[in-house]
C-alpha cells in the first residue's frame, strides 16, 4: 500500500514536469504559426513575392533589387509587424481584463475602450478638434488615446467606490460602449460626407495606417508592460482562485487589480488609437490560449500574445488575398473568419474552458 | 510554540457591527478549537480578523516562535468557505499557488514534493491533474484544505471545511487536522455546525452568538441544554454515557434563536 502511494506521488511530480514541458512545446508551436503567417503576410500585396525573396530582403537588404527592398522594408514590414504587435497587445490586455475581472466577456472592446477611442478619433476627423495642441500628424491617434484612457480611468474610479463588484465593472463598461456609440452617432449625424467616410473607415480598423513610428510606440508599450505581468505571474494566477483565497495566500488583491487595470488600459488604448477598432482579438486570443495552455500566467500570457498576434497576422493575410488588389478592413476579416473558428473550438473542446 | 490571544476584538462593516468585545485567554499551538454558533454569528469575520485580512478594534496577539524552519514569525492562514472556481488550472497547480508567490518562475523539486506530501495526507492523489472546474463540492473542499495545509501555517483558520464532505471524509479531515495540531504544534480554529463533531474533535469550544463571545471552554462543560436553548433556540438533550463521547440530541424548536 505504502509503495503504491509513494509511486503515485512520484508520478504526480513527474506529471507536472511533463505538463510544463508540453506547454513549452505548445508555445513553440504557436510561435511557428505566427512566423509562417508573418512571412506570408510579407509575400502578399499588389506585387507577389516568394518566401525566399522575402527572407532574402529581410536578412540581406543590400543584396536584393531596390524595388523589392523598398516594398518589403518601407511598405509591408511596418504593417505586418503592426499586425503582430497589435494582436499581441490586444490579446494580453483582454487576458488580464478577464483575469482581474473574473469574467470571460471582459476585453478592451466590451469595456468601452475601443468605443471611446472611436469617439476621440471622430472628434478629430469631423471637427478637426485636437485635445492636445501638438503633432498635427497624430491628432487622430492622440484624440483616440486620450478619450480611451479617460474611459478606462472613469471605470477605475467607479470601480473603487464601495460595494462595486467586478460584475458591476463589466456593466459599467457596457454602459460606456453605448454612451460612446451614441456620441459617435451624433458626430456622424453632423459630419460632412467626406468626414463621415473617414470616420467609418477609421472605425473599421486598418493596419495600413501603420508606420515605423507608430509601430515603435506600440511595441514599446507592449515591451514595457510584459515584465510587470511576468513579475506578478503567480499572484495573477492565484487571483483566479477567488479574492478570498488570494488574500489569504498573502496577495493585496485590491492593489494588484488597480495596477493591472491601469497597465492594461494603456496596453489596449495605444494600438486601438493607431489602427482603429479591432474588436475580436482581445476577447478571443485569451480564450484560445486558455483552451490550449491553461491559466498559469507564466504560459497563459505568452500564449495569449502569440495567439492574438497569429490571428491578426493571419487576418491581414486573408484581407489581402480575398480580392486581388483590394485590402479589406481588418476588423471585418477578424470577425468573419475568427468567429466561426472560435465557435468550432468552443463546441469541439472536450475540456471546460471557463 | 505559537499562541493566540484576543483582547476586545471587534469588526464592523460600515455601521453594522458584526463582532464586538471578543476576549479570550491564551490559545496555544497543539489545540483544536471549534468555533460554533448560528449563521451570521460572526465566525467568518472573526477568522478574517485573526488572519489580518480585515481591520477592526481590539488586539489580535499572535506570539511565540514558528516551528517551521526559516520563518521569523508565526503565520496564520484562513481557509474561506467553499466557493465555485472556474479557473482553468489543475488541482496540482492550484496547490502550488498556495505557497508559491513572488520569487522565481522555476519550480523546485522540494516545492513539488511539498505538494505531493499534502496530496498524500489527504488521499487525493487521483485528483492531482483534474481541472478545478470539474470537481464536486466535496472534492473542491478537500483541495482547498490541501492548499491551506501546503502553506504550513502555524495557525490554521478553517471556515466550515467539512460542510460539503460525506461522513467518511468529514471524519478523515477532522482526524488529520487533530493530528497536525498535535504533531506540528499547529493551533487550529475550525468553524463547524455539527456539534457532535465539535464534541469529538475539539479541545475547546468557542460559542459565538449575537456578535459576542457567549462561552469558551472544554466541550463537555460548554455544550449544555441551557446553552443550546439560548444560542440556537432548540430543545436538546446532551447524553453522556460512561466512557463514551457526549452527544447532542435535538428534540424540537424552543422559542426564538439567537
Amino acid at each position: 500500500m505504502t509503495v503504491t502511494v509513494a509511486r503515485d506521488a512520484m508520478q504526480a511530480r513527474f506529471a507536472y514536469r511533463a505538463l510544463t514541458f508540453r506547454r513549452r512545446l505548445i508555445l513553440l508551436g504557436l510561435f511557428g504559426l505566427l512566423l509562417a503567417s508573418f512571412v506570408v503576410d510579407l509575400m502578399l500585396g499588389p506585387a507577389r513575392y516568394s518566401a525566399s525573396q522575402v527572407l532574402q530582403a529581410l536578412f540581406d537588404p543590400t543584396g536584393v533589387p531596390a524595388a523589392l527592398r523598398v516594398v518589403i522594408w518601407d511598405i509591408r514590414l511596418p504593417v505586418a509587424l503592426m499586425a503582430v504587435v497589435t494582436g499581441a497587445s490586444l490579446a494580453v490586455a483582454g487576458a488580464q481584463m478577464q483575469t482581474i475581472l473574473n469574467n470571460p466577456l471582459a476585453s478592451p472592446f466590451t469595456l468601452g475602450i475601443s468605443a471611446a477611442a472611436s469617439f476621440g478619433a471622430a472628434l478629430a476627423l469631423v471637427f478637426g478638434v485636437g485635445l492636445l495642441p501638438i503633432a498635427a500628424d497624430y491628432i487622430v491617434s492622440i484624440n483616440a488615446f486620450i478619450v480611451a484612457m479617460g474611459a478606462a480611468l472613469l471605470i477605475h474610479l467607479l470601480s473603487q467606490a464601495r460595494g462595486v463588484t467586478t460584475e458591476t465593472v463589466i456593466l459599467l463598461g457596457i454602459a460606456l460602449v453605448f454612451t460612446f456609440n451614441a456620441l459617435l452617432a451624433l458626430l456622424q449625424f453632423f459630419a460632412s460626407e467626406q468626414a463621415l467616410g473617414a470616420v467609418v473607415f477609421w472605425m473599421m480598423g486598418s493596419l495600413t495606417k501603420a508606420s515605423w513610428n507608430k509601430l515603435a510606440i506600440t511595441a514599446g508599450v507592449f515591451a514595457l508592460s510584459l515584465p510587470f505581468f511576468f513579475h506578478r505571474a503567480w499572484a495573477l494566477t492565484t487571483l483566479r482562485l477567488g479574492d478570498d483565497k488570494a488574500a489569504s495566500f498573502g496577495i493585496n488583491v485590491k492593489r494588484l487589480r488597480l495596477e493591472i487595470m491601469l497597465l492594461v488600459s494603456l496596453l489596449a488604448a495605444v494600438p486601438v488609437s493607431f489602427v482603429g477598432t479591432i474588436g475580436f482579438i482581445g476577447l478571443v486570443g485569451p480564450h484560445i490560449a486558455r483552451m490550449v495552455i491553461g491559466e498559469d500566467q507564466r504560459f497563459f500570457v505568452p500564449a495569449s500574445a502569440l495567439a492574438g498576434a497569429a490571428i491578426l497576422s493571419a487576418s491581414s493575410v486573408v484581407s489581402k488575398s480575398l480580392i486581388p488588389g483590394l485590402i479589406f478592413p481588418i476588423s471585418i476579416v477578424t470577425a468573419l473568419i475568427g468567429v466561426p473558428f472560435f465557435f468550432s473550438l468552443i463546441m469541439t473542446s472536450r475540456k471546460r474552458s471557463w | 510554540m505559537v499562541t493566540l490571544r484576543l483582547d476586545g476584538v471587534g469588526v464592523s462593516y460600515g455601521r453594522r457591527r458584526v463582532l464586538e468585545g471578543i476576549t479570550t485567554p491564551v490559545l496555544a499551538g497543539g489545540e483544536v478549537v471549534a468555533v460554533v454558533g448560528p449563521n451570521a454569528a460572526g465566525k467568518s469575520s472573526l477568522f478574517r480578523r485573526i488572519a489580518g485580512l480585515i481591520a477592526g478594534v481590539g488586539e489580535v496577539a499572535i506570539e511565540g516562535r514558528s516551528p517551521v524552519a526559516g520563518r521569523s514569525r508565526p503565520s496564520a492562514c484562513y481557509l474561506p468557505q467553499d466557493t465555485a472556481v472556474n479557473a482553468v488550472l489543475t488541482v496540482y497547480e492550484s496547490i502550488l499557488l498556495a505557497f508559491k508567490q513572488g520569487g522565481s518562475w522555476s519550480v523546485s523539486d522540494d516545492e513539488l514534493k511539498r505538494i505531493d506530501t499534502v496530496l498524500r495526507e489527504l488521499e487525493i492523489e487521483d485528483l492531482a491533474f483534474r481541472g478545478l472546474g470539474e470537481l464536486s463540492g466535496g472534492q473542491r473542499q478537500l483541495v482547498s484544505i490541501a492548499q491551506t495545509l501546503a502553506r504550513e501555517p502555524d495557525i490554521l483558520l478553517l471556515d466550515e471545511p467539512t460542510s460539503a464532505l460525506d461522513l467518511h471524509r468529514q471524519f478523515e479531515v477532522l482526524s488529520l487536522v487533530q493530528r497536525l495540531a498535535r504533531e506540528r504544534g499547529m493551533l487550529v480554529l475550525i468553524s463547524i455546525h455539527d456539534l457532535n463533531q465539535a464534541l469529538r474533535f475539539a479541545d475547546r469550544v468557542m460559542v459565538l452568538a449575537r456578535s459576542r463571545l457567549v462561552a469558551l471552554g472544554a466541550p463537555r462543560e460548554i455544550v449544555t441544554p441551557a446553552l443550546l436553548a439560548d444560542v440556537y433556540g432548540v430543545r436538546a438533550r446532551v447524553e453522556v454515557l460512561e466512557g463514551e463521547l457526549p452527544y447532542v440530541v435535538v428534540e424540537g424548536a424552543a422559542g426564538r434563536a439567537a
